[in-house]
């Protein structure tokens, strides 16, 4: 029979192992994802267009795809999910209403993502005609990533102390006011850690991309011109055994960019966060 | 002068239960009034009926007049941003905003159109000046004011109401957070604003309200017992239940 001392010991073992097992997991997948991926990248490789349907070259095009589609995705889904979360918490005295909207953002947030991409190809592609186009798939990113700012955006809104709000009122201000001038920069911190869990997910979404941007090697010029991001080029030269090289290489740099933005952006948080 | 209260038959429910029964009295302006009572007497939400922060509640109805300078404050046209900004509350846990010092004395007259920095700054300097708080943060009120002391923050909490002009400061046992010399300044802080302003508190501190008060209230059950002049009320109560609350028999 172990005394409790041992037994704590034990649990400590356990536990550490546990962890390092994780960090080690990581660490190999990275490890081999490097070692596979780096030889490829130099400068052309990112800041030229691919020939040869990928085999050479570079990845610019898909590089800038990435963003914009992101961006056309945060556009839209920022300002309705943080809108909705507002009212949800602020104004709605509505009690089906309020249950109404969280239970279907519930149901948006459990869809598979190659479901979306089907909708999205028959409604935008197809019935509204954007064909495959930024357009098309930005608005179906908005529409997987918008659960997740609303659902994050309402918990950092509700996090605010009410004795802020009822101070601000006794001052003789709106709710209005009281909302943009104390309520949301207050919450601030915690809706753009929505917004950065939102854009890792936009990132990395391939089958939903594919099946609504198309797959243009050609960097796009306008919303309704077809582009491919980094995830579904990284899909195409895998897949189609184009070159196993440079699909290691892209998924080395979507990850550096991944990285490189939950970085930037947690530095952020901790900077807008009061002490 | 301005800022006289007078409540006639004043009623009000929390759903089905009544929380305040047929209250009367008159609040004489220029002067500081003292509620006192039991936990639980309806103190705080006959406090908060007159700037309607009762308002901000569901199932809370009422019947029975309220006036403000003899304007009735619970008629449909009655602009209620502009009552909260005449008949301002201190809180019992100070709550300064998650700004520095400046911004939070200068939010008042911000949100109500002020944007000339040299006005709001002098407005900063005044208030703060009037709070007794100046001295104690004239270098430093670029800091955040969470990181003031307790009773600096119920000051800071007391000069953004001066900022906006109000003509009634309603104080919710502002002091009971504090320690004592914090509470000490608060009270001499009270004394020195009036006659400027209508001051109503209502405070737990029986030796409070016997300091400060012009004249006190003693509630019960959300019905009123007795009101009248401090030291009377204090040495000669006419209401048995007065004396036994003021001995100290029951609380």
């Amino acid at each position: 029979m172990l005394t409790p001392k041992a037994k704590e010991r034990l649990a400590l073992i356990i536990l550490g192992s546990i962890a390092v097992l994780t960090v080690a997991i990581l660490a190999i997948t990275l490890g081999y994802l490097l070692a596979k991926g780096l030889p490829a990248i130099n400068w052309e490789f990112l800041s030229q267009a691919p020939r040869r349907m990928g085999r050479q070259g570079g990845i610019f095009p898909f590089i800038l795809s990435t963003f914009y589609l992101t961006g056309v995705a945060l556009f839209l889904a920022v300002p309705v999910g943080v809108g909705a979360a507002i009212y949800l918490t602020e104004y709605a005295k509505v009690r089906w209403l309020t249950t109404t909207v969280r239970f279907f953002t519930e149901i948006l947030a459990g869809i598979p993502s190659i479901v979306f991409g089907l909708f999205g190809f028959i409604f935008f592609v197809i019935t509204l005609g954007f064909g495959w186009s930024l357009l098309s798939g930005g608005l179906t990113l908005a529409l997987m990533i918008l659960p997740t700012i609303l659902r994050t955006a309402e918990e950092a809104i509700k996090t605010v102390p009410y004795s802020y709000r009822e101070g601000s009122l006794a001052l003789g201000a709106t709710q209005g006011q009281t909302i943009w001038k104390i309520v949301l920069p207050s919450a601030l911190p915690g809706i753009l850690t929505g917004i950065i869990l939102a854009v890792g997910r936009a990132v990395g979404e391939t089958a939903a991309v594919l099946l609504t941007a198309g797959s243009s090697v050609l960097p796009p010029l306008g919303l309704l011109d077809s582009a491919r991001s980094l995830s579904v080029h990284l899909y195409i030269l895998a897949v189609e055994g184009i070159s196993t090289e440079k699909a290691f290489a892209t998924a080395v740099v979507l990850i550096t960019l991944v990285l490189i933005l939950n970085f930037t952006a947690t530095k952020l948080v901790r900077r807008l966060t009061p002490q | 002068m301005v800022g006289k209260i007078t409540i006639e038959d004043l009623n009000l429910w929390y759903g089905q239960s009544q929380a305040l029964h047929q209250i009367n009295m008159v609040i004489p302006a220029g002067q500081v009034t003292a509620f006192i009572g039991p936990s639980g007497c309806g103190k705080s939400t006959l406090l908060r009926t007159f700037n309607r922060m009762n308002d901000l509640y569901e199932n809370v109805s009422i019947s029975g007049k309220i006036t403000l300078n003899n304007i009735n404050l619970y008629t449909p046209n009655v602009d209620v941003v502009e009552l909260r900004r005449q008949v301002g509350m201190v809180f019992q846990k100070p709550n300064p905003f998650p700004m520095s010092i400046f911004d939070n004395i200068a939010y008042g007259p911000r949100i109500h159109g002020e944007k000339n920095k040299k006005i709001l700054a002098e407005i900063v300097e005044r208030s703060l000046r009037q709070a007794f708080l100046w001295d104690e943060v004239k270098d430093r009120l670029k800091e955040p004011a969470l990181k003031l002391s307790g009773g600096q923050q119920q000051r800071l909490c007391i000069a953004r109401l001066l900022a906006v002009n109000s003509e009634v400061l309603l104080m919710d046992e502002p002091c009971s957070a504090l320690d004592p010399i914090s509470t000490l300044k608060i009270e001499e802080l009270i004394f020195e604003l009036r006659p400027k302003y209508t001051i109503v508190i209502v405070t737990h501190n029986l030796q409070q309200a016997g300091r400060i008060s012009d004249q006190t209230a003693f509630l019960l059950n959300g019905n009123l017992v007795e009101f009248g002049p401090t030291p009377e009320l204090f040495e000669n109560p006419w209401h048995k239940k007065t004396e036994d609350y003021i001995t100290g028999r029951f609380g």
